[in-house]
Formats: structure tokens, sequence, C-alpha cells
């Protein structure tokens, strides 16, 4: 089969969008849980992406504790249980830090209330970023695995095998995440509890409880794209920032609060962000994803699947 | 008032001097290097304060002035020979058309919308200065003219320099808190559509604040470029320089020209300090100490430092806007309601959301002097209605016409400019000023002067009986007077027409009297209300002509003696079964 230069190139770059979409709308789901029901803008989400890759990183190579599962299956195992570490780590912070500028008691306060949250995730990311300095060290590293660099041949495109994986993970995942919120109990409590966190209290939801699983599932979540990105590229303690824009970008692509929107617009800004290399400069890359992103806000500010309400 | 800013100059003043002597004792290097990154950054952080701090919208970008600022400086230095003497000033211009060319669009969103869209404009810049070749740009060294290109080898001349900029940006910041600049923007920040509706042109206000914004910050761009020789896009269009004025100004204190500089003088030579003494060992602890802090401090005093050591120390002062002396008369609104005009028109208005159709042609005259209601069940359009006159929507269909003017396309606060003034069906008060203060901002469009806004506002208070309650913070008031504030509010610039949605909602049987009252006495000094209200009983009693609304439109228009007779209004309220019944009854 001959495609020309131009249409081979193409649908090369969507292949490769659309795989490394994957793990973006994972990340933007958890990042989507967070906002839909906290209403926080979370700086430190990049962070939590990134000490998930550290954690699989850890877990695949440094103890050697998952090598017995093999190069294929190891990797991915650790970035599940990255997932759980974060998972734990976020309940803490939340328990400790983040419920004293969160919740209803400060939505009360006006305005007050809204500083210290941005403050607060602002000061949770200089101290992972720069704790990570310290204790993981400023060299970059991956995950190297036989799928990250082996391909599998669709007639004339090529897949990235440690890609193909993280994308299937990521899609299994987003199901069982979109599960969750809409079948369990408190997956319902969740959603009520975004919806309107008084009415949730009336109807006997602990919005204090549902808001700490929003944000540790948030960030176990991203962590867990964290960990399947980490065999596909390599990262160091700032890694963070390359992706709370990506993050922003799709949740508000998607519609803020909506998940399904969450997923479609991580989707989206990964095929941006691939597809723009066919007509832009690489560094400029992620000038794309701005402009799309601004775009967005200005044409849809609701996003694909959002709603917006406003009464005077 | 004015004792206050007279005071505030003083001290203003007073740092200038201990900045200076600071600078004269401290004989290292590079202690004076990190006096002037205090300086600076606090600029950043009083420009930041400028447009988030006051207004309430909130910044993750003002690295984007920073950053183009440093560029300005530099870019000229490199290319053109342009000293930073005028390369600095340059930068201002630069940073205050930034302003201009990112609020324009960027001034549609609110909130959190707002907030992510300014975060990614530093951030797009990084990565375009990158690509066009400035990773590491130096400025040139002029070994013989190095007091023209402001190359000093006494570290204590930037310190100067960076004080006369905070200097300045202190005064800009004094001034614009003292002043109806000030006050629109806290409006803005307390209830948007209010002030808008009150007469304040918010989309103006917000545009100057965000070009003075980047105005300053520019300037201080540019001088830390100078200052450090050497500029790439990381730093200073990265993150960390769009977080630190947030940073500085949130710890100090937002919404006060003290917060961010007590933000600046506490973490910047702590997180400078750290780095310099812990750097090569622990390369990231200035960055964790730094979190650490915030959090802490956040986590203690969430109000910020400022405001919590003003709460602790300072005594409770009275209201900033309180003078004894007695409120000359104001002269009343000169339309009086000598002749029965049409005041104002409204013609074939529609209005759709989506399906739903929630006005559909409506034809309503308000004459001049009346006192005209509106009723309808729930959802008839009567809110509807007002919105569209007063210019928060505007109508698929039709015109208006106010004394002959067309006010079709006007926005709200060029509405209020043409004499309509409205309150809301859910009181929309500035629950952080006082009564008076809440007042004055309505007064603002009738007035030359603040002096002059004030005395409407007192004369306003008087007329609807809350002057007593003139010095109470809106928050703390009871259903009834915040009803009577927002009709002072709508009353203060001597409007021709106000329009009062559902003023009597929520009140008990002893406060509706004295509410009727307030609205008959204003009647009769000769301005035209529009009422809405969907109970029937207390309006009787009040207007002199009904319309009623019902689905979108205008069922029935007249007396009050008529309408409570007239069938399809029945209807609309008590359904057709009730009235099948009644005439059943009746025959």
């Amino acid at each position: 089969m001959n495609l020309p230069p131009f249409l081979l190139e193409f649908l090369q770059a969507l292949a490769a969008g659309v795989t490394v979409g994957g793990a973006y709308a994972l990340m933007c789901i958890g990042l989507g849980i967070i906002f839909g029901s906290m209403r926080v803008i979370n700086f430190a989400q990049g962070d939590f992406l990134m000490l998930g890759m550290y954690v699989a990183f850890y877990l695949t190579t440094g103890y050697g504790i998952l090598a017995f599962l093999g190069p294929y299956a190891g990797p991915i195992i650790a970035a599940f249980l990255a997932g759980p570490v974060v998972f734990a780590v976020g309940w803490l912070v939340h328990r400790f830090i983040v419920s004293r500028v969160t919740g209803l008691g400060v939505a009360a306060s006006e305005g007050a209330g809204a500083y210290g949250q941005i403050i607060v995730t602002l000061g949770l990311s200089l101290i992972l970023q720069n704790g990570g300095l310290i204790v993981l060290g400023s060299t970059p590293t991956g995950i190297r695995t036989p799928l990250s660099r082996s391909s599998w041949k669709i007639g004339p495109i090529l897949l990235n095998q440690a890609r193909v994986v993280s994308f299937l993970v990521a899609v299994a995942l987003v199901v069982a995440a979109y599960l969750f919120l809409g079948r369990t109990r408190t997956g319902k409590g969740l959603r009520a509890a975004a919806d309107n966190s008084t009415a949730a209290i009336y109807m006997g939801i602990d919005v204090d409880r549902a808001h700490r699983i929003a944000w540790s599932l948030g960030v176990g979540i991203t962590a867990v794209a964290g960990g399947l990105l980490a065999s596909s590229q390599s990262f160091q303690p700032y890694v963070g920032f390359d992706f709370v824009i990506v993050m922003y970008a799709g949740v508000v692509l998607g519609g803020l609060g909506s998940i399904l929107g969450a997923f479609w617009g991580g989707l989206l800004i990964g095929i941006v962000q691939q597809m723009s290399t066919l007509v832009l400069p690489y560094q400029l890359q992620n000038t794309a994803i701005f402009v799309v992103f601004l775009l967005i806000i200005f044409l849809r500010p609701q996003g694909l699947f959002g709603q917006l309400s406003e009464r005077t | 008032m004015k004792s206050a800013a007279a005071r505030r100059r003083w001290v203003i003043f007073a740092v200038a001097v201990v900045v200076l002597l600071v600078s004269l004792v401290i004989r290292s290097a590079y202690y004076q290097l990190v006096l002037t990154q205090v300086l600076l950054w606090a600029v950043l952080s009083l420009a930041w304060n400028i447009l988030s701090g006051y207004s309430g919208y909130f910044s993750f970008g003002h690295a984007a002035f920073w950053g183009l600022g440093a560029y300005t400086v530099t870019l000229g230095m490199i290319n053109l020979d342009l000293t930073p003497w005028l390369g600095i000033p340059l930068a201002a211009i630069v940073g205050g058309l930034a302003g201009a060319v990112i609020g324009y669009p960027t001034f549609r969103l609110r909130g959190h919308y707002f907030a992510l869209a300014m975060l990614a404009y530093p951030l797009a810049m990084l990565y375009v200065f990158q690509w066009l070749g400035y990773q590491e740009v130096s400025l040139p060294m002029k070994r013989d003219a190095p007091l023209l290109y402001m190359q000093f080898a006494d570290q204590r001349a930037y310190v100067v320099l960076a004080l006369g900029l905070l200097v300045v940006a202190l005064a800009v910041s004094l001034r614009v808190e003292n002043s109806r600049f000030g006050m629109a923007l806290l409006a803005i920040k307390q209830n948007e559509p209010a002030a808008e509706a009150a007469g304040i042109d918010t989309w103006r206000w917000k545009m100057r604040a965000i070009m003075l914004s980047g105005a300053l910050a520019g300037m201080a761009g540019g001088l830390y470029a100078v200052v450090l020789l050497v500029v790439t896009p990381e730093s200073v269009f990265g993150m960390l320089v769009s977080a630190q004025p947030l940073i500085l100004a949130l710890f100090g204190g937002v919404g006060n020209l003290w917060g961010p500089v007590i933000g600046a003088v506490v973490l910047v030579p702590l997180a400078e300090g750290l780095n310099g003494e812990l750097g090569d060992v622990l390369p990231g602890i200035q960055g964790v100490v730094y979190g650490v802090a915030i959090i802490l401090i956040i986590l203690g005093a969430p109000e910020g430092v400022y405001w919590r050591l003003r709460d602790r120390f300072a005594k409770p002062r009275s209201a900033p806007l309180i003078s004894a002396e007695p409120v000359p008369a104001v002269a009343r609104s000169d339309a009086r309601p000598t002749d029965r005009d049409d005041l104002l028109v409204l013609r074939g208005i529609g209005i759709s959301f989506g399906g739903l159709r929630a006005l559909d042609n409506v034809d309503l005259v308000v004459r001049e002097g009346s006192l005209h209601g509106i009723i309808g069940p729930n959802g008839a359009g009567k809110t509807t209605l007002f919105n569209v006159v007063n210019g928060f929507l505007a109508p698929d269909a039709g015109e208006i016409r106010f004394g002959g003017d067309q006010l079709t396309g006007l926005r709200p606060n060029q509405v209020c400019r043409r004499g309509i003034g409205r309150t809301f069906q859910v009181v929309r008060a500035f629950s952080r000023m006082t009564v008076l203060e809440n007042v004055v901002v309505g007064a603002f469009v009738g007035a030359h002067d603040d002096r002059a806004a004030e005395q409407m506002a007192r004369a306003a208070l008087d007329r609807v009986g809350l002057a007593d309650r003139a010095a109470a913070m809106a928050g703390g008031l009871t259903t009834r007077e915040l009803r009577l504030m927002e009709l002072a509010r709508a009353l203060a610039p001597l409007p021709r027409l106000v329009l009062l949605d559902e003023t009597l909602a929520g009140l008990g049987h002893d406060d509706l009297g004295g509410i009727l009252d307030v609205i008959r006495r204003v009647r009769e000094e000769g301005v035209t209300v529009l009422i809405i209200e969907h109970t029937m009983q207390a309006m009787v009693r009040l207007v002199d002509e009904f319309s009623v609304l019902d689905h979108g439109r205008l069922i029935a228009a007249g007396r009050p003696d008529e309408i409570v007779r007239d069938r399809r209004v029945i209807e609309a309220y008590l359904g057709r079964r009730w009235m099948d019944r009644v005439t059943n009854a009746v025959a």
C-alpha cells in the first residue's frame, strides 16, 4: 500500500496523538473529578503525576519487586500500583492540609476561602517539586521496557507498543471510573456533593468525606496516568509543569465538571499536540495546546459537554 | 478619608527612608542584590494586587507582563542600543498594551475561567521566545558609558532605582484605593452585575486596572533584566514568576497595598537566604521551605498577615467614609410629573432561551410619574423583562425607548446613566462595604467628584429612612434594611425611573407597610416606579396601573380594579378549573 507522503505523515501523527491521548485523557479525568466535585484549582496535580511516575519507576526498576513479573507486565502493574500509593498520599494531604481550606465552612467565608485553596496547592506543588529534587535528584530518568523500543505495524503506520498498551489500560480505567461514579453509592454521593454540597448534606451525605475521596481518587488516577507515561518518556521532578496545562486544557475543553468530557478533552489535546508537529516547529508543540485552550475558553467556555447557567 | 490617605503617604515615605538606611548599612553586594529583588518582587506583587486584589479577577499569568518588560529592555538595548533609562518606560508602555490586548478578550470570562486563561499567556510566550531563539540573552556591557546604560559598580544604585519603582507602585495603589477607581473595582469584586446595574462601567474599569497592572509589572521586569544582566524565557515567563506575586500578596494580605510588601519582605529574603546557604547541599530546599511556610501561614491566617495583624492590633476604625458634617440638600429629580408622557415604551419585545420563548411580542407603556406594577405567576418572564430593559439581556426582537431615546443595545451601565435604576429579586449587596459605601457606588454615575457622590448617597439614605444605619456593614443587615439599601443605591444618582424586582418578597407584615410608604414617597418625589411582584394583595394597594405577564406574553393591562376582575388574569393565577368553578358557582 503506497500512500502519498503527506497523508502518511498525517495518519502517523493521528495515531501517535490517539495513543498518547489515552494517558492524557486519564490524567484529565483525575483532575476533572477534583475540580468537578470541589471546585478547587489544584496546581499540584502535575506534581502528583510526577509522583506516580517515580512510584512506578522505583517499583519496576529500583527495588526489583516486580522484576519477576517480566519486562512486559511489570511496568503496567507498577503503574497500577502507583494509583493506590498516591491515593494514600492524597488522603493524608487532604486530611491534614487541603480540607482546612476547602469545603463548606470555607465556602461560606466568601473570597478568603478561594485564596487559601490556591495558595495551599501552590505550596504543595513547590514542596513536591523541590522535595523531589532533593530526594530523587535532577537527572532525567525513565522506565525502559522492550515495549517502549518496539512498534506494531498496521499497514504503513508505526504504533509504539508501550503507548498502545498504555492507551488500552487508560481506556479500561476510564470506563471503570465512569462506572464507579455512575453506579456505586459512593460515586453518586460524590456527584451529589459536587452538584450542590449544601443539599447533599441535608440528604445525609458526608460532604467532607466525599471531597476527601474525590481528591484522593483524582490524584490517584492522575498518578496511574503518570505511571503509564513513565515507560514512554523521560522525566525529572519538574515534569509536572508540562502537564498542568495539558490537563487544564483537556478538562476545560471537555467542560469543567464533566467526566466524560474530560476523557474526550484529554484525547483531543493529545491529538492536537501530535498533529501540530505537522505544521509547526517542534518547540511550538505546546503553544498549539495553549491556542486551542484559549479558543475553547473564548468560543465555548462551557466546553464540549458542559453547561452554563446563570441567573440574575 | 483624607487624613487616612495622608497618614499612609507618610508611612510610604518612612518605608522608603528605612530601605535607604538599610542599603547604606549593608556592605555585601550579595545582600544588596537580595534587597533589590525584594523591592522588585514587591512591585510585581503590587501590580498583581491592583488587578486581582481589588477587582477579584485572579491572574495566574503576570509573568507575561514581567517577561515582556524584561525582553523589551534587553532586546531594545541589543538591537537598538536603547538605554534602559528609556527602555524601562518603554517596558511600561509594552506592559500596558499587553494588558489591553490580553484583557480585551479575556475579560469576557469570569472566575476560574479567567484565572485559567491568564495562566496560558505567559507559558505560550515562553515557548514562542524559545522558538525565536532568545534562549539566553545577555545585556551588552557598556564600559565606556556605564551611567548612561544603567550599569553601576555600586549595587546600592539598583536598590535606589528599585525603591523608586516601589514608591511609584505604592503611590499608584494608594491613589487607586482612595478613589472611585478602587471603589469600582471593589464593587466588581463583590457583585459585578450589581456594580454594572448601578452604573459602573465595569468593562472600562477592568481594562484600566489590567493596563495599569501590566505597565507596573513591565517596568519591574525591565529593571529586573538590568539588575540580573541575563534573561531566559524560563526565568521571566515561567510559572514561578506568575506564582510569585500571588504567593507574596496572598501571604501578606490581598486587597491592601501593604500586603504585597509584607509578603515580599518576609518571603523573598527567606527563599534567597536558604538558597544561598544550603543550595549546594540540598538543591531544592528553598522551594520546600517556601512551600511549607506559605501553607502554614494559610492554615493559621487564611486572610493574610496584614489583615490578621490589623484585626489583632488596630483599634476598630469607624468606616472610612464617615464625615460628621451636615448633608447639604441635593436637588431632587427635576422631572416633575407635570405632564403624563410616556416614559418607557416597549414594542414587540421577544427573547428566547434555547427553545423557551421567555418573552413573546411584549408591548408595554410606562407613563411618566406613574407607579406601574408588573404581576404574573412564577416563570412568567417578569425578571427577564427587567433584564432586557436594563441591558443584562439583549432582546431578539423589538425595541425599547426611554424618554424618546433608543435603549436597545445599550449595556447596563449606560442604561443606568440614562436614568434607570434597578433593584434585584435576590438582593445584590456589596456585603463587605458599609451601607453608605454601597450607596456611594450607585451615586458615582450622577456625581462629578467623589465628594458629591457621598452627598448624594447620604441624601438617598435619607429618602429611604436608612440614614442612621449608614456606617453599618451591609453583610449584617436585615432583609428589610437590605431592600431599602438597594433602593437607596438605585435612587442615589437621581434616576427618572426605578425598576423594583420583588422588593416586597420575604418581608413580614410589619416591614411591608414601611416599604410601601417609602415606595409611595419616592413616586411623589417625581420618580417613575416600575415594580414586579407576584402577590396581588400588596400591589393592589400600591400601584395605579397593572400589566400582567403569563408565559412570556402580556395578557392584560389596566387599572387595579379592572385587572382583579379580568378573566384571563384569574385563569393565569388560579388555573382554568378554578375559573370554571367560579363561573359555575356564580351562574
